[in-house]
């Protein structure tokens, strides 16, 4: 007689917005937060109507809590730690959940603390309720861990798990907002509005380093990604450290993980902290003009050449 | 917060100049450079006969709270570093021989120990109510563990406004103006000061310790003080049953040119 396992665990995931749409972190967060029990989702934002609507619909999610107030707005960790705290002692969840980015980063941790709870960050595998495969060293050792908390906080590689699709449909209550804590008071945020796909989700990425030797050449690579479509350029720290790009598209260790369909590494050596950051992309392909760079020994597929003579034939040929 | 009397007698000019009290958190770790290896048994990586160093961010961190000095925002620094016997090395070599004036070494058993990010951000906020800082300076993750977790809890433990992943700083009076890294790109904040920062890539270059001040840096007092004193406990909550290499990629292959390249990714690999 085959008999399901019936998961006992209530999970509470965060939910990361722009009080306009989910982030598609916070989906992949959703579905590493199916694997532990019933899912709740926490919505806090100010004008997020649009994103409660939406996170509703996702499938695996039972229930969403949701608060509108202005100390939402930011995801300041200072407002959003005490609302998770007080959601917690009210509803007792085994595991709170959130993506390991920026706001997950900044809140998970502040959480845990006021909730006495050793969080446990960069998931990319859950082996049950209380077993975690977790990422050190610049992935090059796996820890697996085992918790004996009653609560556990988890904050989850995005590119580890797949997005929650739609198809849900949640019934939605609301919680009191717990004000503002008025240590911070956020000014603005810079960010680049041009519509180019994401780094962190695009099915192609196209990295350039030093190699590059000048900011203006970067202008081949995003020639490049414009061909191949729906394709999103990086770059390694030594780039973006000298100004040719800005730092959110540095990937690596302490930049941003990426995992898509292919990468394609132009004029980077290939350091293991850069590494840490595309080693589990499906298909790697480089181009350098050092056979011994790194770089070739995590390639399927390695050139070695001038990249500003291969790049644009690889622009004419595709 | 010290106080300073400036001015001549005739003047009777006093000006009192607030400076700021700085803590700053290091961690020896495996440098950077090392290419990790897991250990036979699969319980950790190979720490022995290993170069170790301070952690990187952990260094930016130190240059900045010197550069504030430097500037007399900041009166007095203190390093304090959680780790084994050789952690004395990181508090004097890259902490004491850069400007800190004084350090404690929150010293565990063995080098080979590890305390988990919860346990640290106990022992910092027990130094911290003695010490009373007006900013905790730390690196925002160590590059062995990559938890990415202590500043925040410790400003969560503090109830202070905590700035993360700062790339620029600027303290007046009672907040600082900060910009921080972001997956989207930037962001700037006004926090309240007391405040725990922690520090990015690009928030300054570190300096390198020069021979004087290394010298200087055996005379500087450095006290040895355990978790248990502080009354915390280092038990883990959090049990490691396996620490495993990551998977291994299929070895690759060189083409010869683009036109191969092309057609690589379109017929086998098919990603084009």
């Amino acid at each position: 007689m085959k008999v399901a396992r019936s998961l006992l665990g209530k999970a509470l995931v965060v939910v990361e917005h722009n009080n306009a749409k989910v982030s598609p972190a916070t989906l992949a967060a959703v579905t590493a937060a199916s694997k532990l029990g019933e899912v709740t989702a926490l919505v806090a934002g100010k004008g997020s109507k649009s994103v409660v609507d939406e996170i509703s619909k996702i499938q695996g999610i039972a229930k969403v809590l949701a608060v509108d107030s202005a100390e939402y707005e930011h995801g300041l960790p200072e407002n959003f730690a005490p609302l998770v705290k007080k959601v917690q002692d009210e509803n007792k969840f085994t595991h709170i959940v959130a993506a390991h980015t920026t706001f997950g980063k900044g809140v998970l941790p502040r959480a845990a603390a006021l909730l006495d709870t050793q969080s446990v960050s960069d998931v990319i595998g859950v082996k049950d309720e209380n077993t975690f495969l977790r990422s050190t060293y610049a992935g090059n050792a796996l820890a697996s861990v085992k918790s004996s908390q009653a609560l556990n906080i988890l904050s989850v590689r995005p590119t580890s798990f797949d997005k929650a699709a739609q198809g849900g449909s949640a019934s939605v209550a609301q919680v009191a907002a717990t004000g503002e804590s008025g240590l911070t008071k956020w000014l603005a945020d810079e960010v680049d509005t041009s519509g180019k796909p994401d780094l962190t989700s695009a099915r192609v990425v196209v990295s350039g380093g030093r190699g590059l030797k000048a900011p203006e050449n970067f202008k081949l690579l995003y020639s490049l990604a414009d061909k191949i479509g729906n394709c999103a350029v990086g770059a390694t720290r030594a780039v973006v450290d000298a100004g040719f790009v800005s730092n959110d598209l540095q990937v690596g260790q302490t930049g941003k993980i990426v995992a898509p369909e292919l990468y394609i590494a132009v004029g980077l050596s290939g350091a293991i902290q850069h590494l840490a950051g595309m080693k589990d992309s499906k298909v790697i392909a480089c181009i350098n003009t050092d056979p011994e760079a790194p770089i070739f020994s995590v390639s399927d597929y390695g050139l070695e050449g001038d990249l500003f003579d291969a790049v644009p034939k690889l622009i004419a040929g595709l | 917060i010290n106080a300073e009397y400036m001015g001549t007698p005739s003047e009777c000019l006093f000006f009192f100049e607030m400076t700021l009290k700085a803590l700053v958190s290091i961690k020896r770790v495996i440098d950077y450079t090392v290419k990790v290896r897991v250990r036979p048994d699969k319980l950790g990586v190979i720490k022995d006969n290993v170069k170790h160093s301070c952690n990187p961010f952990d260094e930016i961190a130190v240059e900045q709270a010197v550069r504030m000095k430097e500037k007399k925002l900041v009166g007095e620094i203190v390093a304090v570093s959680i780790g084994g016997p050789k952690s004395v090395e990181v508090l004097r070599g890259s902490a004491l021989a850069l400007g800190v004036d004084r350090a404690i070494h929150v010293k565990l058993p063995s080098d080979n120990d590890d305390v988990e990010s919860l346990a640290v951000a106990k022992i910092l906020h027990k130094i911290a109510e003695k010490e009373k800082p007006d900013v905790i300076l730390t690196g925002k993750q160590a590059i062995d563990d990559d938890s990415c977790a202590v500043p925040q809890m410790l400003a969560g433990l503090l109830g202070w406004s905590q700035a993360t992943f700062i790339s620029e700083l600027e303290v007046a009076g009672k907040t600082a103006k900060i910009c921080r890294e972001t997956d989207a790109g930037m962001q700037r904040l006004e926090v309240s000061l007391p405040s725990v920062i922690s520090c990015d890539l690009r928030l300054n270059e570190p300096r390198y310790a020069k021979l004087p001040e290394i010298m200087k840096a055996k005379k500087k007092p450095l006290q040895e003080i355990t978790a248990d004193s502080l009354g915390v406990s280092t038990q883990p909550k959090i049990q490691i049953l396996e620490v495993a290499d990551p998977p291994t990629r299929a070895a690759g292959r060189k083409v010869k040119t683009v036109e191969e390249l092309i057609t690589k990714l379109k017929t086998e690999a098919k990603v084009i």
